[in-house]
């Protein structure tokens, strides 16, 4: 499903975020990416949406070459996978309804599927009684929450989610873990860069060990 | 399609959304547009009247006969006579010149000017309107009527009607220039509106971005937003030319009057309207492409 290989990624500067990186994530997997700060996980998961492209090698999704995409292609690409931002760039300006609304709007999908669409994303991360509030109303693992839904709110098959429980107490993170895993247990590829590994370690899942740019394990 | 329909729905949607939400700033920027506009527009409506009013008085051109002062009664019938059998005359009326005493005596200010005249300083005259309008016949008929006897002055009407036409034809083109110098504001005044609409939408722009947006799909609400602002100047524009004509009316017609001519001020045609509505819209759409063009980042 998603492919990596031996990409490197140098930032101008000289800098290598990542050097050499080869691994498989296979349809339906759930992987936890962990490694210290500054390892590269941030730079991994962008390269995925073609947020940043590599320096060297490819980066397979859906069998589509992504580092090798065209501009215009790119949004076309994005709106197969669900990502949850590290600053979760939530609309502060429309309410809990509307931003989830917006990857629907996006995509052109008729009003009023999008509506029902987007109730079942916030019935699932539990918000469905704030879709009225502002994003700033809401506790920070709300707001989380709120991200979470609108990353699936288009059925995507890979949901691709950067520090997911950064700044976020032990039980809420826990809460974001278990949603994440029950993603994964109705077929979506997931993968999640933490370095909060125990959270994620009651499921069992795959892990990819970032240090310097460079794949551990 | 139904999906481009929606798109463009919900583009023009939000662009209205984002007038609606500024009132202030969506009226001041109409205002500023609409002035702009009014100026060519009401140049356009001044112009369209001269225009109708010049058509009315000088439908067909026209050679005015005058016979030598102390031309007998006899010479004026053989000048009519020879007028009227004339193979490219269509008509030809006789103006006496006692009629022409009258009709002037009985006209504001000139009556006592003329009481104390010690004869009719007016001479007989004809009117003929030619068969052939052709510059050349009417300067071929003026020339054979001039030498006919008797005859003082032959006056081809259409000479006036040209230089009318022409004043008319320069006035256009100044208001042609105007419109264009304006337009040139309004598509920077655009520019400069949708510059910092970027500016405060950067962050739904990106996030946008990040969730799957096209181009088009970013760029299309600004779009709109610069048509319908160019619009709503428009509209101003129209407004404001429409109620100076009905403040004008009045005092035209009052001057008119004077002259002893029945006239009243129309508004802007529809055809020039369509055209400034269609103008205005299009300068709006035109400054936010290009503000568009410069500011979004890639």
């Amino acid at each position: 499903m998603i492919r990596f290989d031996q990409v490197s990624k140098r930032y101008p500067g000289g800098i290598a975020a990542l050097t050499g990186l080869t691994f498989a994530v296979e349809s339906g997997e759930m992987i936890v990416l962990s490694g210290h700060s500054g390892a590269g996980k941030s730079t991994l998961l962008k390269l995925i949406p073609a947020i940043e492209r590599p320096t060297d090698g490819a980066v397979i999704v859906n069998g589509q070459n992504v580092s090798a995409l065209k501009r215009a292609a790119v949004p076309y690409l994005r709106r197969n996978l669900g990502m949850v931002f590290q600053d979760q760039k939530l609309l502060h300006d429309r309410s809990v309804f509307d931003n989830v609304m917006l990857p629907l709007a996006i995509a052109g999908v008729a009003v009023r599927d999008a509506g029902r669409r987007v109730r079942a994303a916030l019935d699932k991360v539990g918000l469905l009684d704030r879709e009225k509030a502002m994003p700033v109303a809401l506790s920070g693992g709300e707001q989380q929450r709120l991200a979470i839904a609108r990353a699936v709110v288009a059925r995507p098959a890979i949901l691709i989610a950067d520090e997911p429980t950064a700044h976020l107490d032990d039980a809420t993170a826990a809460d974001i873990a278990a949603m994440f895993h029950a993603f994964n247990q109705v077929g979506v590829t997931v993968l999640v860069a933490t370095h909060h590994e125990a959270l994620f370690a009651p499921y069992m899942t795959r892990r990819i060990v970032l240090s310097h740019g460079r794949l551990l394990a | 399609m139904k999906g481009w329909m929606l798109h463009h729905r919900q583009a023009a949607a939000q662009a209205l959304r984002r007038l609606a939400g500024t009132p202030l700033n969506t009226l001041l920027g109409a205002l500023v547009l609409g002035i702009a506009l009014a100026l060519p527009a009401a140049g356009e409506m001044v112009l369209a009247n001269f225009q109708r009013l010049a058509q009315r008085i000088a439908a067909a051109p026209q050679i005015s006969v005058f016979m030598a002062l102390d031309a007998a009664k006899k010479d004026v019938a053989d000048v009519e006579s020879r007028l009227r059998k004339h193979p490219q005359t269509r008509e030809v009326r006789v103006v006496p010149r006692e009629e022409t005493l009258k009709r002037l005596k009985d006209s504001e200010g000139l009556g006592e000017v003329l009481e104390s005249l010690p004869r009719n300083p007016f001479p007989d005259a004809f009117v003929v309107l030619p068969g052939d309008e052709s510059p050349a016949a009417l300067e071929a008929m003026r020339e054979e009527f001039a030498g006919y006897p008797r005859v003082e002055h032959v006056q081809l009407d259409s000479a006036w009607v040209k230089k009318l036409d022409a004043l008319l034809r320069l006035s256009r083109l100044a208001i042609v220039l105007l419109a264009a110098v304006l337009g040139v504001a309004l598509v920077a005044v655009t520019f400069n509106t949708i510059r910092l609409q970027i500016l405060t939408q950067q962050e739904e722009i990106e996030v946008s971005r990040l969730l799957g947006a096209t181009d088009g799909f970013v760029r299309r609400p600004f779009l709109y937003f610069g048509a319908l602002q160019g619009l709503a100047g428009g509209l101003v524009a129209w407004l404001a030319v429409l109620g100076a004509t009905f403040l004008l009316r009045g005092p035209v017609a009052e001057l008119a009057g004077l002259y002893g001519i029945d006239f009243t001020l129309h508004i802007l045609p529809l055809a020039d309207s369509t055209l400034l509505f269609g103008l205005a819209a299009l300068l709006g759409w035109m400054g936010a492409w290009l503000s568009l063009t410069r500011h979004l980042s890639k």
